[in-house]
């Protein structure tokens, strides 16, 4: 990676005796589709207000292109925020709503229309130009929202919630006009989110943050299938924790409660604690053959498929998912089946 | 519902309506009074008002009363909406408590101890009484009325416009003269007219307040009156009557369109389906 457009360092903040964020360290590239992901009180959101100057941290360093941003006000940063609840101007209507970070820039009245009238098409609110905010649908707002937010052509676009406000489907919707227009802009996004779904969906990148700490920053897929900690693995999608003792010998496998799991041993030391995480649709089911035997205790049907709650132990029960077109009934006994790649191991965490 | 209930109804509403206009309407008929005796009619006549504009001393006071008022509301307006200003939007300073109580204070004082406080203020300090301490009275008067009406306003607004307006390019004077104005805009209007009318209406203060050669008009009409009731008098007071109805009838309209324009956002909000897609 070049050098990186954004660079955080040590960054810490505290509110009266409230730790927000402890030496949180972050590098983002020019172009990134950035998420910082984490449960509501992690700090990413005082993270983004620090980026958007807003909040200036206690200790540490955030450098915007190599320039260091400490007592710059935030209308001096070339950092541009979507606000959760939007923001709007109520008194202004939606084209001037737009152009308002472009007349504070000042520049000549044809180049302020023509930007905003670009972003109007981009953001497919031509025919709404000379509405009121008021007058908008919520799906409306956000695209004036966004649209507002990156008039100013901003180095860097940070989004707070962005999707939050909207119902179900139009969330999803609007998750590909954001990628689109983070692709056609290239410009850096960074979104603020605590729904995992939307930051998988999303971003190039993920940091997930936990009590003002950055347990893991990679890609999502990395994130989903290599969690770093214990908490990552929870926070992000469904997953079933496996507690056993490694064995290297031969082919390596976790020695758990009910039964020898293969798994890959990483650099875990032979005869170590450690904790499996495995995905529910990692984990093979049949009726019979190979495998850890378990009875079906309950299921959820989940449209591609259906979940299943596979008591192994008397004290340990497992989710997994069982593909499209299997049935299964209560109490039936099945076999569980372990490739040899589908878990992450985990150190044990006190 | 019942014929006798409904006709109960509507006497019980006219007669609080007597109770509480007949005074005023009788005052502003009689001003048209052609008679010289306030309890006979002698016909329709509008001689006492022409009279007014003849009353150098009435008209020099009613002078007075308005340029106190405009003058008083002004810089009332403009405290009151610095006062709101502080107590909203700048976290719990030290002192907050003290001032917003400070601030307060002169709605629930009597007017006549704020009035003596003032007295006894100006002959301390050696202020001579005259226009300039009528206009500091009036000030001391209506700011707490100007702060309460701003500052509810103020809360109502969304910080996070202001942040917004910030982070695209205007400085805090910036966002706040175009971001957080437009939305107390209507409050401080209202604001302005409440000072007006307190400030013209006022006798009390004005009493203790002011000096020789700057008499207000209720000062000026309340002396008249121990010396008998004129119809010159009920002229005045109605010209009065009717510019603070003016006033107060602006500020409800102000604050009536707002809550019209609000209501309509709601109704079509309502009625609006998401057709974002």
């Amino acid at each position: 990676m070049s050098a990186p457009l954004l660079s955080i360092k040590s960054v810490s903040k505290k509110f009266g005796a409230v730790i927000a964020l402890e030496n949180v360290s972050l590098d983002l590239g020019a172009g990134e589709f950035f998420a910082l992901l984490g449960p509501s009180g992690c700090g990413k959101t005082t993270l983004m207000r620090c980026i958007a100057g807003f909040e200036s941290p206690d200790a540490g360093t955030i450098a915007l292109s190599g320039v260091d941003l400490s007592g710059v006000p935030p209308y001096r940063r070339p950092v541009n925020m979507m606000f959760q609840s939007y923001a709007l101007f109520p008194h202004l209507n939606v084209f001037e709503n737009i152009a308002f970070g472009l007349r504070r820039q000042g520049g000549k009245k044809d180049a302020i229309d023509a930007r905003v009238n670009e972003l109007l098409a981009m953001t497919q609110l031509s025919a709404f130009g000379h509405r009121r905010i008021d007058e908008l649908s919520g799906g409306q707002k956000q695209r004036v929202a966004l649209a507002r937010a990156l008039a100013p052509r901003p180095k860097m676009l940070l989004l707070d919630e962005p999707l939050a406000a909207l119902d179900r489907k139009l969330r999803e919707e609007t998750q590909f006009q954001l990628k689109e227009i983070q692709r056609l802009t290239q410009t850096s996004f960074v979104i603020v989110t605590h729904d995992q779904d939307e930051a998988l969906a999303l971003a190039d990148r993920i940091a997930v943050m936990r009590a003002g700490r950055v347990e893991q920053v990679a890609g999502p897929m990395e994130i989903y299938d290599r969690p770093a900690t214990r908490f990552v693995a929870g926070f992000v999608g469904e997953t079933n924790f496996i507690e056993g003792r490694l064995e290297r010998n031969g082919a390596a496998a976790l020695i758990a409660a009910f039964g020898r799991i293969p798994c890959e041993p990483g650099n875990f030391p032979d005869g170590a604690q450690a904790t499996l995480s495995v995905r529910p649709e990692r984990i093979g089911v049949a009726r019979e053959g190979e495998g850890i035997a378990g009875v079906v205790e309950n299921f959820v049907f989940r449209g591609e498929t259906t979940l299943l709650r596979v008591r192994v132990a008397s004290n340990i029960v497992l989710r997994a998912a069982a593909g499209h077109g299997e049935r299964h009934a209560i109490g039936d006994p099945v076999r569980l089946s372990f490739p040899p790649g589908a878990g992450t191991l985990l150190k044990e965490e006190l | 519902m019942s014929a006798v209930v409904s006709w109960a109804r509507r006497a019980t509403l006219f007669m609080g309506f007597l109770f509480l206009y007949a005074p005023i309407a009788i005052l502003a008929v009689m001003s048209f009074n052609a008679s010289r005796l306030v309890s006979v009619w002698g016909g329709f006549s509008t001689k006492w008002y022409a009279a007014l504009l003849e009353n150098e001393q009435l008209l020099h006071s009613a002078k007075i009363s308005l340029a106190a008022a405009l003058i008083s509301a002004t810089i009332a307006t403009l405290l009151g909406l610095l006062a709101a200003i502080s107590l909203a939007r700048f976290g719990r300073f030290r002192t907050r408590m003290l001032f917003f109580g400070a601030v307060h204070a002169p709605l629930v004082l009597p007017e006549v101890v704020l009035g003596l406080a003032l007295l006894t203020c100006f002959v301390a300090f050696g202020v001579g009484r005259g226009f300039i301490t009528l206009v500091i009275g009036h000030v001391t008067l209506t700011m707490c009325f100007t702060t309460v009406a701003i500052l509810a306003a103020l809360r109502d607004s969304d910080p996070a416009l202001e942040e917004a307006a910030m982070d695209l390019g205007a400085t805090p004077f910036g966002a706040f003269v175009r971001v957080a104005l437009p939305q107390i805009a209507p409050a401080i209007v209202t604001a302005y007219l409440l000072a007006f009318t307190l400030s013209l209406d006022d006798l009390v203060i004005a009493s203790f307040a002011t000096g020789p050669g700057a008499t207000t008009l209720p000062m000026r009409i309340y002396s008249q009156v121990r010396l008998g009731v004129s119809p010159q008098i009920n002229a005045i007071s109605t010209l009065l009557l009717a510019l603070v109805a003016v006033a107060l009838g602006l500020a409800a309209l102000v604050s009536s369109r707002r809550a019209r324009r609000d209501g309509q956002v709601m109704t079509s909000r309502a009625r609006a389906p998401d057709n974002a897609s």
